[in-house]
């Protein structure tokens, strides 16, 4: 298999400086990949669902009542900020930037993650103010299998962030560490993807075909 | 069966023990049920006194439970899949017996049999099939590729951590309550909270859902070492064919467990907090179901099968002395079947009620499926033409694959037809279909690797009589057990009937009992081969590791191999790299210098999920809610606890190595090669005088 | 300047383009759906192709898939991550959608 000099694996990576982590992480990042690809099927899935069941009301409420573009706007400018900034954290890493800049850029990613999260809990609480509870119908049955599904692997990514935050002050910049940082990149990135697409099939899509 | 689960027992009571049932209502039915319990109990109660009494607790928990070598967990899984196959096997003689003695009712109860055909189904491809075959994979693929070990070693332990516990659901589903009554598949809405309150459907959940993942893990696992850890000059067009089934397989692991974890946590949800993605009310919808259902059932039968063609492929090969055939046919043809079984799963649902048009376009895709297939078929056939072909155990079990899968897969094709389908959906016909596919194709492929590959894996080869009386039992008991289904299935005989009522049926149904009789002994004659070979060991010690002039790299190492797999990386030149070596006389080579070898570390963080996990499960079944809710954390706990781990790996220094590696060269050297005709005699010892000429 | 901090520079202007690339699709977006409402399939059409722009300069600006050599096996592994899941949504939806007009939960 051949490859460009300074990259052993594709996409995000370490970069030269730390060759022994970058050939490290090669495996198991293209084993992350791997398993993003197969996270990606189960939201495909489940936006086939709420696709097929968008009419399936039930006569309950649907998304002209229930959606609020304001606040999905909101959280889409901070989710795509907190995509920026654990770019920056990445950055920060592979530049051999201090120590401190990479807590920081994660602390300030975990702010916008919590951040996204009230926003949408709130959502959630204002809809089921409205009758928009899963319970309702079909429709909001896919709802909330696929939004809040989303919501978890943005909690999970604070979970994340936290624990390697704490593991990256004790242990220092090993390889190890290393190559969970670029993984949890991938991740973070990875779940604004998603978010695109729930903007746009679950979001407009509800509102121009529900 | 209380439905309040307030307590904190939740709804766990005195009467979710089958005794209870028998105390109240001694029948012939709650005496099975009951006698299933004990088995379970007593077997329990036997395992922990003999690892007592034998004081094997120790070297249990140090030699295997805690480790993280891919060959030991492959053991594992496979003691797991034939413990699992006992019970599958029992439950189909159970079937087959409740049927042959109708017409009528038979001696159980309608939801007993039920449940027999739900595990039966559940565990012959969860806790069965899946795991033989990626135990196989887990023992033989970083061998075949020249790799240490796979490339994620504890995660590897971890899915044979989930994959035991969702088994384990099943068996204290006898003991504790009952299982799911809606088949393999379970279709909602009869698995739905409205029609099946009971903790049923809830088993079955959970077992898929967490099998599910351990599943997902080991595809991503085995797709990763085949891509990244191949030795040097091992290139995609050298891999043994063994490991192109398995990239695929695990490729198609990756892409189809996704829906089935989707479907089953969907119906979770239906049922636990009132969704209604299938329910019949408020814009449910059921058919989501069967649709996403199969969307992982298609891929998954490929996914057992392909590695079955791989085994086949290499046992063809060796017994034949031969190159195989038509090798970059084999590659595409295995990958067009893994891409095509993406495209086809609307034919589990012809009779859903789609329009024709539908039908006919995944109708034919489904008959392209025979194409890749038929390539196969005529490869094998080839390799085998002009071979000198040994009639080994293995060989035995590939003939017999060869002539009963085509009948099997033909019949496949004849269903493929939605008209036909139309007819004989839901008969046994059908039932006879998928055990024709299922049995010849995957579980003689498997037997056939076992046999195969035991020498590699224990040192010492195992009884070849008994081999054969296992495949002559086998063959037999399959034939007369699922033969006549096709007819009686022709004649329409509905599938999953515990009663019946036609007399025409009766001959064939006490025909297919005495096969499933045949097919318990054929189970038993596995059993016996094992113990009578492992008393016979010194006499079939094959310690220099290549007992049947074999082609690829797991045969040029001692058998069994040491935990590093090579002292020294081979570096690959040729495809069948180990026969070319054989050849040209380089097979056993001394190196001139050793280094340290890093190996993983035990760790005991597979077996704590893996209880963790289990106890999660049994909560939730229960809706113990305190208990479920503590178990999340403590599962989420460990695994960061285990993430802050920073030793993970221990040398073993060069000159040990250096010692193993010169203590079996000497044995080498020192071993009489003998030839083929001497294969199964004591002679043998591992070394083979090459008789490869026919490669050319 | 040397050659480190010029690459990082290099790099980070790299993820700012990514990031204003995105906003401004997603304040296009917004904007469109505001400006025109959400009721037409031609608005949908225009989101949606919008959406499918931000995600291929994520892709390309925060995930750094190109068709360069060194990115092609990620490249492989999302195109036919795409094709998989293109079978799997689409047949999905032909199939409902083929049920749910014969089965008249939804009007002809």
């Amino acid at each position: 298999m051949k490859r460009a000099p300074t990259h052993s694996y594709p996409g995000l990576n370490l970069g030269r400086r730390h060759a022994s982590a970058d050939k490290a992480s090669e495996v198991v990042t293209f084993g992350f990949w791997v398993f993003l690809m197969s996270d990606l099927v189960y939201f495909g899935l489940m936006f086939a669902i709420y696709i097929t069941m968008i009419d399936a009301q039930a006569g309950g409420p649907g998304p002209a009542e229930l959606f609020d573009l304001k606040s999905i706007f909101a959280q889409t400018l901070i989710l795509l900020t907190s995509s920026l900034t654990v770019g920056l954290a990445m950055l920060a890493l592979k530049y051999n930037l201090p120590r401190w800049r990479i807590v920081f850029w994660f602390c300030v990613t975990l702010v916008l993650g919590l951040c996204f999260l009230f926003l949408e809990i709130r959502d959630f609480m204002s809809m089921a103010e409205k009758g928009g509870i899963p319970q309702r119908s079909g429709f909001l049955s896919a709802f909330y299998g696929l939004v809040p599904l989303h919501g978890l692997h943005v909690t999970a990514g604070c979970i994340w962030l936290i624990v390697l935050g704490i593991q990256l002050r004790v242990f220092g910049l090993t390889d190890l560490l290393m190559s969970r940082v670029v993984r949890l990149a991938l991740f973070w990135h990875f779940l604004d993807l998603i978010w695109i697409g729930i903007i746009t099939i679950v979001y407009f899509g509800g509102l121009t075909y529900g | 069966m209380t439905t309040n689960g307030s307590g904190f027992f939740g709804r766990l009571d005195w009467d979710s023990f089958p005794i209870a049932g028998l105390i109240q209502n001694p029948n012939t039915n709650e005496i099975v049920a009951n006698a299933a319990a004990a088995i379970v109990i007593v077997g329990v109660i036997i395992v922990v006194g003999a690892l007592t009494w034998f004081r094997l607790w120790g070297p249990l928990w140090r030699d295997w439970l805690t480790s993280t070598d891919h060959k030991k967990i492959g053991i594992m899984y496979i003691v797991f899949a034939i413990v699992m196959l006992a019970r599958g096997v029992l439950e189909g003689v159970v079937m087959r017996a409740q049927q042959a003695a109708g017409p009528g009712d038979g001696f159980l109860e309608a939801e007993h049999f039920a449940e027999l055909f739900s595990t039966h189904g559940t565990i012959m491809i969860f806790f069965v099939a899946v795991p033989f075959v990626f135990g196989l994979a887990n023992f033989l693929v970083p061998l075949m590729i020249g790799a240490r070990d796979v490339a994620f070693p504890v995660m590897n332990q971890i899915s044979l951590g989930l994959t035991v516990s969702a088994g384990m659901m099943l068996m204290v589903s006898l003991v504790v309550g009952e299982f799911s009554t809606g088949g393999w598949t379970a279709y909602p809405p009869y698995t739905g909270a409205a029609f099946n309150p009971g903790v049923g459907p809830d088993y079955w959940i959970w077992a898929i859902v967490v099998s599910g993942i351990g599943t997902t893990l080991t595809g991503i696992n085995f797709a990763v070492t085949i891509y990244k850890l191949r030795a040097p000059g091992m290139k995609f067009m050298r891999l043994p064919m063994y490991c192109w089934t398995i990239i695929c397989s695990s490729i198609l692991i990756v892409f189809a467990m996704p829906p089935l974890g989707v479907a089953a946590l969907m119906l979770a949800a239906d049922r636990y907090l009132d969704f209604h993605f299938f329910t019949n009310d408020l814009g449910g919808n059921m058919m989501n179901y069967a649709n996403l259902f199969w969307l992982f059932g298609h891929p998954e039968v490929y996914l057992l099968v392909l590695p079955a063609y791989g085994i086949y492929s290499e046992v063809f090969a060796t017994f034949s002395a031969k190159r195989l055939y038509g090798y970059n046919s084999l590659v595409i043809a295995t990958m067009s079947i893994a891409v095509l079984s993406f495209t086809v799963w609307l034919h589990h649902f012809f009779t859903m009620g789609q329009s024709a048009l539908i039908n006919a376009v995944f109708g034919i895709a489904t008959m392209l499926i025979a194409i890749p297939t038929g390539v196969k078929v005529y490869d094998w056939m080839a390799t085998l033409f002009r071979g000198r072909i040994r009639f080994s155990v293995p060989m035995l079990y590939g003939l017999s694959f060869l002539m009963l899968f085509v009948i099997g897969g033909l019949s496949g094709v004849i269903l493929a037809n939605p008209t036909v389908d139309y007819q004989v959906h839901n008969t046994l016909f059908l039932v006879a279909h998928f055990h024709n596919v299922l049995l010849p194709g995957v579980l003689f492929g498997l037997l056939a690797g076992y046999n195969y590959w035991f020498p590699k894996a224990f040192g010492f080869r195992l009884n070849e009589a008994w081999g054969r009386v296992s495949v002559a039992l086998w063959t037999v008991g399959f034939m007369v057990t699922f033969l006549p289904l096709y007819f009686v299935g022709l004649m329409g005989m509905p599938r999953r009937s515990f009663s019946w009522e036609d007399p025409s049926f009766h001959p064939y149904m006490i025909i297919a009992v005495v096969g499933a009789l045949i097919i318990l002994a054929a189970l038993l004659s596995v059993v016996v081969q094992l113990w009578i070979s492992i008393r016979n060991r010194e006499k079939t010690r094959v310690p220099v590791g290549d007992p049947w002039d074999a082609r690829t790299l797991e045969w040029s190492i001692p058998a069994p191999p040491p935990p590093y797999n090579f002292a020294i990386i081979p570096h690959v030149t040729d495809r069948d790299n180990f026969a070319a070596a054989k050849e040209r006389g380089t097979a056993y080579p001394s190196p001139d210098a050793y280094e340290d070898i890093s190996v993983p570390l035990n760790t005991g963080i597979g077996f704590i999920l893996c209880v963790l996990s289990g106890v999660w499960m049994f909560a939730l079944v229960w809706w113990i809610w305190w208990l479920a809710l503590l178990m999340s954390v403590l599962m989420l706990a460990s695994f960061i606890a285990w993430t802050f781990k920073s030793e993970t790996e221990r040398i073993i220094p060069a000159e040990e190595i250096r010692r193993q590696h010169e203590a079996w060269l000497d044995l080498v050297h020192n071993s009489q090669p003998v030839d083929r005709d001497y294969e199964t005699a004591p002679e043998n010892r591992g070394l083979a005088r090459p008789d490869l000429e026919a490669a050319t | 300047m040397d050659k480190r901090s010029e690459m990082h520079r290099r790099e980070r202007r790299r993820y700012v383009i990514g990031y204003g690339g995105s906003l401004l699709l997603t304040f296009a977006v917004f904007g469109i759906a505001y400006r025109y409402g959400i009721e037409t399939p031609g608005v949908y059409l225009a989101i949606s192709l919008l959406g499918l722009a931000q995600l291929i300069v994520q892709l390309v600006y925060f995930l750094h898939i190109d068709r360069r050599r060194s990115s092609r096996e990620d490249l492989d592994l999302i195109l036919f991550s795409t094709m998989v899941l293109l079978i799997i949504i689409l047949g999905t939806v032909w199939i409902m959608g083929n049920l749910a007009v014969r089965m008249h939960t939804i009007p002809m």
